[in-house]
């Protein structure tokens, strides 16, 4: 337990651009804490010499040639968009 | 003295370049060039849920190329991560990027300083994707004034290319050379259009100062945005000036991300390392390893021209040129070319090359013709000139009137000595009468010449000069007047 | 029986035979939807005219002497984390809640290609993370054998609909057990075939490289067929197996006399119902009755799975839910005056407690000074786990275990504790760490009237004899209890 301190909740949060009402800190703490604490055992095992393995059955080398394939509509691009302004996806003031 | 004597700048680059490829990095949506927004987007450069990406293999391919061509290790073994990171141009807010096994390492560039030589090591090439473009809503279109900002898809999933130096250079003129340098490369490997207006070659650097003797380099600010050659070494400059100031007022350079302003010319704050980023850089889970095989190194290999260094080698055992001649006309594509065409025509490369790096550079230089390849004077025609200054039909200092009007016309050498009447007079009879007149109306000095004074053998020349209006030929009237009264 | 009880390859017979049309099909299972959908909650979104003017279109064509694929006419639910062009599809998440995709997942090209019948797009916990389908921003999908319960997840639409008789059979997910799970608690038959055989192009990313799509049907025969339609190279997912792919069906065979199968030890002990444990017993006994040869085998690192797991699956799953930022898609909170702070409320607004609790705990993983204490050692022990079960398939043919440790539990039971919750998948995941293929069939009820799974694990890309043993221990078992609705 205590692996895990409300700061670190604040710091984690803010990377994953999460807002999190102060009210809720504690309760989350506690929980990642629970988690993070039953996860933290992986530490025990010996993996002296394992390399991890980049995928389970080995494939490499996937590669497209340079063809120009199917491109969508600006429509189509725009039609899921929240917000738009001439075309393009628009945000709010980038702060 | 100025106090900067006393410190030497430490600077590393950070270089994007955008390839010229047909498709994106990983979709099969055409690279656009100014074209409508979002024109050129799929769900896979959309990031839409459940899209995946696919590795463009020529942009592997020119990757290759370029870390062959600085001299990289290429690795065996690379594969790609994820670099986390939230703004609104990256369409999964993560960018597709090289992190621990890089496709290139341990390369160098060397730059050739006039005085000196310095070898710029490469610290890595890797392969990522570019973003797409905001554009700021507001009169400036600059984004601290605009009150929203609107994101254009089209330059998103592009194959980017960084190139990374050690901290090698020691000036900002070193930095400056390093980029023209590097850009002439890709230029002659064709991989980019390297168009810093555009933005298809960016830079950012790494700069600390510290006094000349101090072994310990002092702490690096990181500068953005310096996206011109010019840019680029006053960024420099006015950074290393303020690093100096700083240092000299006793306080301490403090590790932090600075943006150049061009307007201003000078670097302001963007965020300082306690804020800096976290990536959370870990294996692109989907996408698989690359191992480079042998087979397509050598492929690769074989796309690859003749680069400066090398050609600049060939030019000295080829040419007999000096080592400084060399570099000079092998930096640049087209003076190399334009160079080896005229030794075609004439078998005097000395000759040529001194043509090409004096006279003819400096008439560029004024006129701002940017390449030897659109000047109007070609290769034939230099050489033709250039042999009748050998056969004595005019002077040296006559060929030089000349050019310019090559230059500026195009004309046949021929056609503009015949229409200015410049040719010498080569014809000993001729001449023979002319001197026969000065000798007449010159005693005095044939009998100082006669007498051993070889002053007066110059000023009988004098004479003949100016009887016939500078067109006779020094060498030959000095062989006459000897001849008839020596 | 009714027809929407019927099996798809029995369909396919009075199909071809013309003793039933596609419309007719089509209408009873939305009829029998109309009945039970309320109780069930299975759907988030039913297709009723697109059907059935499909199933017209499909009863032409059969009218017309048209080859006819396996799936031909026949009405299937798809899990609403695959994408389908033009179709919602929310991942039960109120931030994709409007999400309307500009392509099909190469799953769904493969099944309209063979005219298949699109009902709806199944419920399921959020961007499938979870083990109860309770996580669903469109309420909690109930389990047809006890509404009271849970039908398991993340898959636990696709599942109650096929146990319910609303689909003939259905397209899940599974990423630590999210096919064979809910399966297994709705007394149905759940297929997860090896990592890279099925596309993922177009399935909404959880965690990349476990995530896998499979059947869902009533019996191994279907699950043969439905992988037979979807599975196959995809030059757009670049984990995608290139290799020949046989015929599913052609390993159907009532015979596994001299099968070698194991029982990890790893995966029997702490945890286990005894109801379940009593069941897995009766099922090994009647494979040695067969002449399967049947042996205990000790797999050690099986104990770190569950750790390995939530670190893994959170940490890729932090950095594939990113892109739910409210600038291209889906939900935004439009009163946010600033950037960053749009970023902050959209996602805290559009995210349930689960997800973002992953996110935390995956960012958290990754990020400054943990990455190699978790997330690179994570990497390393899945190694040793991987290497483990393929020592252990160079003596076995196939793993047996249960499926789930438990029956399935009351709803609201396991929302408080997320580790409790976590533990409902400890047999499933070793299998997704190690990419391999694992069926769930049904092997009786409990004494309260529940079903028990039990879990078929094969090598890589060795389907073959997961279908083998599954379809011969499904005859051998004989479930044919269906839920009283
Ligand atoms: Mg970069
Ligand atoms: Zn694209």
């Amino acid at each position: 337990m205590g692996r895990i301190s409300r700061d670190d909740v604040r710091y984690v949060a803010k990377l994953a651009e999460l807002d999190i009402e102060d009210e809720e800190i504690e309760k989350i703490t506690s929980q990642l804490d629970k988690i993070l604490d039953y996860v933290a055992e992986v530490s025990r095992v010996d993996t002296e010499g394992i390399t991890p393995l980049p995928h389970i059955l080995d494939i490499k080398n996937v590669l497209r040639e340079d063809v120009p394939g199917e491109s969508i509509t600006p429509e189509a691009a725009l039609k899921n968009a929240p917000d738009e302004s001439d075309s393009g996806f628009k945000v709010p003031k980038i702060d | 003295m100025g106090k900067e004597s006393k410190y030497e700048s430490v600077i590393g680059l950070e270089t994007h370049i955008e390839l010229n490829t047909e498709t994106k990095m990983f979709c099969g949506c055409r690279l656009s060039f100014g074209d409508e927004k979002n024109t050129h987007t799929c769900q896979v450069c959309l990031g839409h849920p459940g899209s995946l990406p696919v590795t463009n293999r020529k942009a592997v391919e020119y990757a290759a190329k370029i870390a062959l061509a600085l001299n990289c290790r290429i690795n065996k073994y690379t594969i790609f991560h994820r670099k986390n990171y939230f703004y609104p141009d990256m369409p999964k807010n993560y960018q597709i990027s090289q992190y621990d096994i890089p496709l290139g390492v341990e390369g160098h560039l060397d730059i050739n300083m006039g005085g000196y030589v310095r070898r710029v090591g490469i610290t890595r090439v890797h392969m990522e994707e570019d973003t797409g473009k905001l554009l700021h809503t507001g009169s400036t279109g600059r984004i601290s004034e605009s009150e929203a900002s609107a994101v254009d898809f089209n330059r998103a999933g592009t194959p980017l290319i960084e190139v990374v130096t050690e901290p090698d250079m020691r000036s900002p003129e070193e930095a400056r050379e390093y980029m023209i340098n590097l850009r002439n490369l890709i230029l002659f490997l064709g991989v980019s259009d390297c168009s810093m207006e555009e933005g298809s070659m960016r830079c950012d650097a790494n700069v600390s100062v510290k006094e000349k003797a101090a072994k310990k380099i002092g702490t690096k600010t990181e500068i953005k945005n310096l996206n011109s050659f010019r840019f680029l070494q006053r960024g420099l400059e006015y950074e290393v000036k303020r690093q100096v100031d700083v240092l000299e007022s006793g306080g301490r350079v403090r590790q932090q991300t600075r943006h150049y302003d061009n307007r201003s010319g000078t670097t302001k704050t963007l965020r300082s390392k306690e804020e800096a980023h976290d990536y959370r850089y870990f294996p692109e889970p989907d996408l698989v390893p690359i191992y480079v095989e042998d087979k397509m190194i050598e492929e690769v290999k074989k796309t690859i021209p003749e680069l400066p260094s090398e050609k600049a080698k060939r030019f000295e055992s080829e040419y007999g040129l000096t080592g400084e001649d060399c570099v000079f006309l092998a930096n640049n594509m087209d003076m190399a070319d334009y160079f080896e065409e005229s030794c075609r025509h004439y078998d005097n490369p000395k000759n040529i090359a001194n043509w090409i790096m004096g006279d003819f550079s400096a008439l560029m230089n004024k006129n701002k013709v940017e390449s030897i390849r659109k000047s109007k004077v070609s290769p034939k025609n230099l050489c033709k000139m250039l042999e009748i200054v050998d056969e004595g039909k005019i002077s040296s200092k006559m060929a030089k009137s000349v050019f310019e009007e090559m230059f500026e016309t195009g004309r046949d050498p021929g056609d503009i000595i015949e229409s200015r009447g410049l040719k010498q007079i080569s014809d000993e009879g001729l001449l023979g009468s002319v001197i026969d007149e000065v000798i007449s109306e010159n005693p005095e000095p044939v009998e100082q010449f006669r007498g051993g004074k070889e002053k007066a053998l110059s000023f009988l020349v004098g004479k003949v000069m100016a009887k016939t209006k500078g067109k006779a030929n020094p060498q030959l009237a000095v062989k006459i007047i000897k001849e008839k009264i020596g | 029986m009714e027809t929407y009880y019927l099996t798809a390859h029995e369909l396919r017979d009075k199909l071809d035979k013309k003793e039933i049309s596609s419309t007719e099909l089509t209408k009873s299972s939305f009829g029998r939807i109309e009945e039970v959908e309320d109780r069930i909650n299975s759907f988030i979104r039913l297709e009723k005219e697109r059907a059935l003017s499909k199933a017209k279109e499909v009863d032409s064509l059969i009218a017309s002497g048209e080859k006819v694929e396996e799936l031909t006419g026949i009405p299937v639910a798809v899990k609403d984390n695959i994408c389908t062009k033009n179709i919602t599809t929310t991942c039960a998440s109120k931030i994709l809640k409007n999400y309307v995709p500009v392509y099909n997942a190469t799953v769904v090209e493969k099944l309209e290609s063979r005219n298949y019948i699109l009902l709806g797009k199944s419920n399921m916990d959020e961007f499938a993370m979870g083990s109860s389908s309770e996580n669903s921003h469109f309420g909690p999908v109930k389990n047809p054998w006890d509404i009271e319960r849970v039908p398991g997840g993340s898959s636990g639409g696709p599942a109650a609909s096929v146990a319910s008789g609303e689909a003939i059979c259905a397209l899940g997910s599974d990423t630590g057990g999210s096919i064979r799970q809910p399966a297994s608690l709705c007394g149905i038959v759940g297929l997860k075939p090896t990592y890279g055989l099925v596309s993922r192009y177009g399935l909404v990313a959880f965690a990349s490289s476990l995530d896998q799509i499979g059947p869902l049907t009533r019996d191994v025969e279907d699950s043969a067929l439905v992988l037979n339609a979807i599975c196959g190279h995809d030059k757009n997912d670049s984990t995608s197996v290139n290799k020949e792919i046989p015929d599913y069906r052609s390993f159907l065979k009532d015979d596994i006399k001299g099968l070698k199968i194991g029982i990890p030890s790893e995966l029997m002990v702490e945890g286990i119902d005894s109801g379940v444990r009593q069941r897995v017993d009766k099922v090994i006994k009647m494979a040695e009755d067969m002449g399967a040869e049947v042996e205990e085998i000790s797999i050690p690192s099986l104990k770190h799975a569950l750790s390995v797991y939530y670190i893994i699956a959170p940490s890729e799953a932090s950095s594939n839910l990113s892109r739910y930022d409210g600038v291209r898609y889906g939900y935004r909170n439009k009163e946010a005056p600033t950037l960053r702070k749009m970023y902050k409320k959209t996602r805290a607004e559009g995210f349930g407690d689960e997800v973002k609790r992953r996110i935390m705990i995956g960012t958290y993983c990754l990020s400054a000074g943990y990455y190699d204490e978790f997330y690179e050692k994570a990497r390393r022990v899945r190694t040793i786990i991987i290497n483990d079960f393929r020592k252990a398939f160079e003596k076995f043919d196939v793993l047996l275990s249960p499926t789930s440790p438990t029956t399935a539990f009351k709803i609201g039971e396991r929302m408080e504790d997320p580790l409790t919750m976590y533990l409902s998948d400890i047999c499933t995941i070793p299998v997704n760490l190690a990419g391999l293929p694992a069926a769930s069939i049904p092997a009786g009820l409990s004494k309260d009237g529940l079903p028990i799974g039990v879990q078929v694990i094969g090598d890589a890309l060795r389907e073959d004899n997961v279908l083998r043993a599954a379809y011969s221990l499904e005859k051998a078992i004989g479930f044919k209890d269906l839920p009283e609705l």
